[in-house]
């Protein structure tokens, strides 16, 4: 018997992750709170690292120790994007500003989730492959004929190709000492091909392979959705946004960029008489 | 406009012409000269007297039009504007509420949870895109059934028509009244999204049109492209939400909708599982 047949005339949030039991004196208090099936505060809690937790939350079941490492791996990769990352800039935004902390991770997150390093690069880059696989012939294609969406939506267009940077110049070295170092745990069938491949890809696109690239391959080896890939690359950069976002509050907007000789106005009017 | 040279420089190069030198005609704060210029106008004497939706209206698309920015008023009072806490967006403002957070973080999040598939912006952007789509395709010699039909079997959905909740839409005529009062509504695109109500509501379908259609089809027949009419709608609910925050942070707080344990309801079986330290080998 489901809890909804227990009680037919309340309306109920429906979850194959989280199953609570009530505290005798108030129901509105859980006693044990179980995720798929392990009991968190009795048994999780001291045994399981955070990697762990954040996988069987997503997966339901509980990660191979080599998933465990790459998860982790990428983790530590992209939790900081450093303080020149938009999304990060974003953050450090609104901490210069003394603007709320919910803000500047509220700015992080926004900025972040674009198709130029955010995101939606992400999801993107990983339907791409979950369409072309390790198929050298279908990413040729794909990069120089990328598939068009016909319907107008509130997401831009792509303007580059996803996983690769379009400012970029040579592939940079923590991106190709990252790709390197997942390469070398099992089960990272994808990111090898992208290893062997990726002067190729390079080639196709005319941009070097970025850290969102590297990323999409590694979520495809993890066998992530391209929406579950799009929402956990988003957490995973905020530990970065947040550090620098409280820093800089710190120390405050005087001592920040404002680029006051960086803006130049083309069709200034110039002042407008009083009496006009 | 990018000079020709700015075009051609590609990565670091572009980067590098671009490095503290944002060239724009959008407008800045001549600061120190106690100017501000928006897009050619002096905001502090040219703009001063704007209404405040014609000064958005003029910071989106670059033109003056009072006629579309009263529209554009008309139309969020109408049809986004419910106070409804029960609504999905307006629920953000008033979880925001009960759970003490502020103003600006309930009401952006709400605003920013309104950029949905089911309802608000990406039905409203969807829905005057395809109206621009149809007519073209109907003044090429295409029959209207065979559009439909179409979009149906490519995207399962006809963007504005049928509604998540019931099917009538209660703002449909009261908005339309509202564009003839002011004298539009009578334009190609409105009568369009009518025709496709009219075939929906006999076919086998037995969808009704929803508001996101006719407020597509009145921005349509103004010219608007899907892009503006997404930036017009981003604060189009804040009204509503406003008293659904509000109502929630002066009562008790977490009273909103509380939900007791029993109101989770775990679908798989519960099999009472133990960690094994290390994760599955």
């Amino acid at each position: 018997m489901t809890e909804a047949d227990k009680n037919p005339q309340r309306e109920q949030i429906t979850t194959k992750i989280w199953r609570e039991e009530a505290e005798p004196d108030n129901p509105f208090a859980a006693s044990t709170c179980y995720c798929s099936g392990y009991d968190v505060y009795g048994d999780l809690l001291g045994k399981i690292s955070l990697i762990e937790y954040i996988w069987l939350l997503f997966k339901l079941e509980p990660p191979t120790e080599s998933q465990a490492k790459i998860f982790e791996s990428l983790a530590v990769a992209l939790a900081n994007p450093g303080p020149r990352d938009h999304s990060v800039r974003a953050a450090m935004n609104a901490g210069v500003g003394g603007s709320t902390r919910a803000s500047a991770l509220i700015a992080a997150i926004s900025v972040g989730a674009g198709n130029l390093g955010g995101s939606r690069e992400v999801y993107t880059a990983l339907q791409y492959w979950q369409q072309c696989g390790t198929d050298l012939a279908t990413w040729q294609e794909i990069i120089l004929n990328p598939p068009k969406e016909e319907r107008a939506d509130v997401w831009p267009e792509f303007e580059h190709t996803p996983g690769f940077d379009p400012n970029g110049a040579s592939c940079p070295t923590p991106v190709k000492q990252l790709l390197d170092h997942l390469c070398s745990i099992e089960g990272t069938d994808t990111l090898q091909w992208l290893q062997k491949h990726r002067s190729d890809l390079q080639n196709y696109s005319q941009t070097p392979l970025s850290f969102s690239g590297v990323a999409a391959a590694a979520f495809h080896d993890l066998e992530f959705q391209p929406e579950q890939a799009e929402i956990i690359y988003l957490f995973l950069r905020l530990p970065g946004a947040a550090a620098h976002a409280l820093e800089q509050e710190k120390t405050g907007f005087s001592r920040y960029p404002f680029f006051a000789n960086g803006l130049t106005l083309t069709n200034d009017p110039g002042p407008i008489p009083e009496n006009a | 406009m990018l000079s020709n040279k700015r075009i051609s420089l590609k990565g670091p190069d572009l980067l590098a012409e671009f490095e503290d030198n944002w060239q724009t005609e959008m407008g800045a704060a001549i600061i120190g000269k106690e100017r501000v210029v928006l897009r050619g106008k002096d905001l502090l004497s040219e703009l001063s007297n704007h209404r405040w939706m014609e000064l958005i209206v003029f910071s989106i698309t670059g033109e003056e039009s009072s006629k579309l920015a009263r529209l554009l008023e008309g139309m969020w009072v109408i049809s986004t504007s419910f106070p409804d806490p029960r609504l999905w967006n307006n629920r953000v403002a008033a979880l925001g509420g009960t759970a003490r957070t502020t103003g600006a973080l309930a009401l952006s999040a709400a605003s920013a949870v309104s950029e949905a598939d089911a309802y608000g912006l990406r039905v409203t952007t969807r829905s005057i895109d395809m109206l621009f789509r149809f007519k073209k395709n109907l003044d090429e010699g295409a029959k209207l059934e065979d559009l439909i039909t179409r979009e149906f079997k490519k995207y399962r959905v006809v963007s504005g028509y049928g509604r998540p909740l019931v099917s009538k839409d209660e703002r449909v005529q009261p908005l339309l009244r509202f564009a003839k009062s002011i004298g539009m509504g009578a334009g190609p695109y409105v009568k369009l999204a009518l025709d496709i109500s009219d075939y929906l509501d006999k076919s086998r379908y037995r969808f009704q049109i929803n508001v996101s259609a006719v407020i597509s089809a009145l921005m349509a027949d103004e010219g608007v492209p899907p892009e503006n009419l997404s930036y017009f709608g981003i604060f189009a609910f804040i009204s509503g939400m406003y008293p659904c925050h509000i109502d929630a942070k002066n009562k008790p707080e977490g009273t909103l909708f509380p939900l007791s344990t029993q109101r989770i309801n775990y679908t798989s079986e519960h099999v009472h599982r133990k960690w094994i330290s290390g994760g599955k080998i």
